[in-house]
């Protein structure tokens, strides 16, 4: 009985994951365009242009190889895998015990790993140019999110996400230095890993100043759809990881029945909104910031985790 | 037949084929003799060794009576050599099925056939020494066989000096070795590592031999600022040869330093594994940065080899840390990840310069900026040195990944240790360490895009084909083992406990019993990893999105020119290059750590001269360290060089005063 409700919940949380990644981007875009007091897509666009990927024909470069056309999967899969490893709506997954937070950066570099190679293949100055941006970033990014996941770990005593977010939800935490600075390293973490302004932006294509888009202008149709898909679940992934860890409000604790997985969904929905609105709030707020002043946003959030960190090795109580 | 025999049968057997080699190398049959039978002796001794580290029968010896008079060389098989010889044999067996084909294409047979399982006995022999003299001796005879194999191709430009500067560092390794030895061996002067693991040593004696080990097996493994010989010399030697330097010598390295620093030291105390840290961290950043700045494919993986000799060393400093405060577990898991992670290196890093081989075999080219579109004319060596270079990357589920996990995991374990310095230093290293992991990951996107990927940017590589079977067998073998370490590393973990058992006196728990295999360092409630269901899970939802995406969607596909912005006939030429690739990292890092400068010379509007990027990159250590020893060492020689001219008589009063001096400093002294 336990192990068909707890495959029921991974099940959820797998599917839930899916549906709801392109509409947060909808939603996100929508904030925007109001907030500059425009009209905007309907928040549904994400799934339409999906659909209308899915149906376009795909031009391959001459020169693309075989890495080219099986990146767009393993992309999907491996953010896909990451994200129903992060709990949503309950803690206390089924195979939460197969890849702690640290494997998770690791698939997420395992994405940006190939999605980077694939960049490289048809051999354009375009694609180069955003893998060599792309990986200058993850080079500090990645370092600065191992630092959070560290400063995590010593506070829980555990680098399972689940667990961890079973114990910041349950126990009484209260506010701490190292957790502050590594909510604020993990945001400027998730603004850099997720391609948006400041770091980067989403919406330019065939500017020079742009890194993720310029890596994937050679594909189109299903390989695009699959990319952009990717994109969007990466999203979600990191609001959802932000929310479980530092805002477990009301999320339910591992077999508290259905009532409270009731609540627990409702309760993330209502995260992921806000989450958006101040996304879409700080990004009309602010301006793009050039490729080379990245590193010194970048090697904040390193900073603020390491700090985070040694202040929890000096005492537990930080 | 005891264990010890057998893999002394194994040694006559190499240097019986190094001898035959010099009789047969100048027949064609030469290169399949040698390599096959190498072959077969290195898996006997693979099998062997195995069967000595998971049998449990203890550790066995024996004496022969050569070496010292009254003394005899004496060699030991136990838990910790038996791993390594695994190491060893392991990457000897790949390398010799890999010169099976490779071989065929050496221009100069005979100056590497019988130096080759010259260079392997003396490996192997390292391994098994149990006293000092024979210790010494068979580390030189290593040294020396290696330094023949770079120098296999002397006329090459670059060679010789990589062989000079090679036999300069090996030699003062060994006189650190010499040094540190005979502090262990006391006045007593007790040569056996029996004798010497039961004496008392003093704090200061102890202090002395961690320096000299630092100096003496570092140099040889490659630490910072003692690497500078590697990246000339492993790149020089033929490709299979730099595997098993790159991959296996730099791990017999590594046994000495476990040898001596945890064994026959016996507790090495905490302020050396603060050291061992702070080394380990700045070789992992630095030999991976230099990496990144590098275009010739070879010394690209050399400098990554000295990234992960200090992961390893960073992971021993960790296991120095604890065991000096008695923290067992903890102690346990950081050894086993250094000794997992050697392991692993071995297999990735003998693959990818197998990979570097066969581009070299296929296009006589190591410059990553003239090659280039690989991917389509060697289709299995490409694949091959993909897995290789995810593996390095430390990405999940491959083995590298899984040896950096558990680093992580022992970093984490730190808070537990009682010193303030160590409480501040451990989250440092750990950040160093996950730097140096981001970095190579995007070392090797550049390494394989470049190479491999895009265009081709010469006509060598336009007419590049795939290499002989042999050779990608052997990669195949290696990339299997890169997967299998990765999805199954309970079992290597578990093979590893012996080991750990013998040197710390612990263990990590149990991982085979663990459900579904997965591995757990501490306890399941604080961290777990199951490489075998994240790739099932990887596998299953990349199958179920491609089984939806051919079902639902649109199945049209179009082949056309790429979109080059309007210029639709760009030359490969302008591709992104190595160099390219490297420039915003070059600039967020190499400002401060190589004073790096690009300097443009752009023309005027209406010249038509091509403008020009020259960047410039200083070797630091090199300028700042090596180069003022340099300067000196000929300054001094300079002036000592009258002494050449002198007539007799000056010689002999010379001599006279010196022996003179000598009984009077002897005289006050005592």
């Amino acid at each position: 009985m336990d192990v068909i409700s707890d495959i029921i919940v991974q099940g959820v949380q797998m599917l839930l994951v899916l549906l709801l990644a392109p509409l947060l981007t909808g939603y996100v875009r929508k904030v925007k365009a109001r907030l500059l007091r425009r009209q905007g897509a309907s928040v549904f666009q994400p799934y339409r242009d999906l659909l209308r990927l899915l149906r376009k024909e795909v031009v391959l470069a001459d020169n693309a190889s075989w890495l080219f056309r099986v990146t767009p999967y393993i992309t999907f899969a491996a953010v896909w895998v990451a994200a129903a490893l992060v709990p949503t709506f309950a803690t206390g997954l089924l195979f939460n015990w197969t890849a702690d937070l640290i494997a998770i950066v690791a698939l997420l570099g395992s994405a940006r790993f190939f999605l980077a190679l694939a960049g490289m293949d048809v051999g354009t100055s375009f694609g180069g140019i955003g893998s060599s941006r792309e990986v200058m970033i993850a080079t500090l990014a990645e370092p600065a999110m191992l630092l959070i996941v560290f400063c995590l770990a010593l506070v829980a005593g555990s680098t399972q996400l689940s667990t961890v977010s079973h114990f910041l939800a349950s126990s009484y935490v209260g506010l701490r230095v190292s957790l502050g600075m590594a909510l604020v390293a993990l945001f400027m973490v998730a603004i850099a890993e997720n391609a948006r302004i400041p770091v980067d932006n989403p919406a330019t294509h065939l500017e020079l100043t742009m890194v993720h888009e310029a890596m994937i202008l050679e594909y189109s149709g299903r390989h695009l759809a699959m990319i952009e898909f990717g994109a969007y679940l990466k999203l979600l992934l990191y609001v959802s990881l932000i929310a479980c860890v530092f805002f477990p409000w009301q999320i339910a604790l591992y077999g508290t029945g259905a009532l409270s997985y009731a609540i627990g969904a409702g309760a993330y929905i209502v995260k992921l909104a806000l989450a958006g609105f101040l996304l879409a709030l700080f990004e009309t707020a602010t301006a793009k910031m050039r490729v080379f002043r990245v590193p010194q946003f970048l090697g904040a959030a390193f900073m603020l985790g390491l700090l985070g960190t040694l202040l929890l090795f000096v005492s537990r109580s930080f | 037949m005891s264990a010890v025999a057998l893999q002394m049968i194994c040694v006559a057997a190499l240097l019986g084929l190094a001898v035959l080699a010099i009789a047969i190398s100048r027949s064609k049959i030469s290169t399949a003799v040698i390599y096959g039978a190498t072959l077969a002796v290195s898996a006997i001794a693979v099998a062997g060794a195995l069967r000595g580290l998971l049998g449990g029968a203890g550790a066995s010896t024996l004496t022969l009576p050569v070496g010292l008079p009254w003394l005899g060389a004496h060699f030991r098989l136990d838990a910790l050599a038996a791993f390594f010889l695994v190491v060893v044999n392991l990457g000897g067996a790949s390398a010799s099925l890999y010169g099976l084909g490779y071989g065929h294409h050496d221009p100069a047979p005979h100056r590497v056939l019988p130096f080759f399982p010259a260079f392997l006995a003396g490996m192997h022999l390292v391994v098994l020494a149990d006293d000092a003299f024979s210790y010494l001796l068979c580390w030189e005879f290593m040294s020396l066989a290696s330094w023949a194999l770079v120098m296999a191709h002397h006329r090459e430009p670059g060679n010789a000096r990589a062989g000079y500067v090679y036999l300069v560092m090996a030699s003062f390794g060994t006189l650190a070795l010499l040094l540190a030895f005979g502090l262990l061996a006391g006045p007593a002067g007790d040569y056996g590592f029996a004798a010497i693991r039961a004496a008392q040593h003093t704090p200061y004696a102890a202090t002395l031999v961690l320096v000299l080990m630092l100096l003496g097996a570092g140099s040889k493994a490659g630490l910072v600022p003692l690497h500078v010989w590697l990246p000339l010399a492993h790149p020089a030697a033929p490709s299979h040869v730099s595997a098993l330097m790159s991959g296996v010598m730099t791990k017999v390295a590594i046994y000495g330093f476990i040898r001596v620093m945890f064994d026959l030291l016996g507790q090495p105390g905490w302020p050396a594994g603060a050291v061992v840290l702070f080394l380990g961290s700045i070789t992992a950043v630095m030999g991976i940065l230099y990496a990144m700045m590098e275009k010739d494919l070879k010394r690209l993986l050399a400098y990554s080899t000295i990234e992960n000799i200090g992961i390893v060393f960073v992971s021993l400093g960790l296991a120095m840390a604890f065991q000096a405060n008695g923290l067992k577990a903890a102690a346990a898991l950081a050894f086993t990840a250094a000794l997992l992670h050697a392991l692993n290196h071995s297999f990735f890093k003998s693959l990818l310069f197998f990979g570097a081989g066969a581009v070299l075999n296929a296009t006589g080219e190591r410059n990553m900026d003239k090659l280039g579109g690989l991917i389509h004319r060697m289709p299995f060596t490409s694949f091959a040195v993909l897995v290789g270079c995810v593996a390095i990357s430390a990405l999940p589920p491959f083995n590298g990944f899984v040896s950096e996990w558990l680093i992580f995991q022992a970093v984490l374990q730190s808070p537990e240790l009682p010193q303030w310095t160590l409480k501040i230093m451990v989250p440092a290293v750990g950040a160093m360490l996950a730097l140096a992991a981001a970095l190579a990951a995007a070392c090797f996107v550049k390494t394989y895009g470049v190479t491999f990927l895009g265009r081709p940017r010469s006509t060598a590589a336009e007419e590049a084909h795939e290499v002989d079977r042999f050779s990608l067998v052997a990669m195949f073998i290696l990339a299997a083992l890169c997967l299998l370490a990765g999805i199954l590393p309970g079992l290597a973990i578990d093979a590893l406990a012996p080991v750990a058992t013998q040197i710390l006196g612990g263990r990590m728990p149990a991982q085979a019993v663990q459900p579904w295999l997965s591995i757990v360092p501490i306890a399941e409630s604080r961290s777990s990893y199951n490489g075998l269901l994240v790739m099932v899970f990887i596998t299953a939802s990349s199958s179920l999105a491609v089984y939806v995406i051919h079902r639902f969607a649109s199945h049209a596909l179009r082949r056309g020119p790429a979109w080059g912005c309007g210029f639709t006939d760009a030359t490969p030429a302008a591709q992104y290059s190595s160099v390219s690739f490297a420039q915003p990292i070059r600039r967020v890092f190499g400002t401060l750590v190589f004073h790096a400068r690009d300097h443009v010379t752009m023309p005027p509007p209406g010249d038509l001269r091509p403008a020009r990027l020259r960047i410039e990159l200083h070797d630091l250590v090199w300028s700042r360290m090596y180069a003022p020893i340099a300067d000196a060492v000929g300054f001094l020689s300079m002036r000592l060089n009258r002494l050449q001219f002198l007539t007799i008589r000056r010689y002999l009063s010379l001599v006279f005063a010196t022996l003179v001096t000598l009984l009077l400093v002897l005289a006050i002294w005592t």
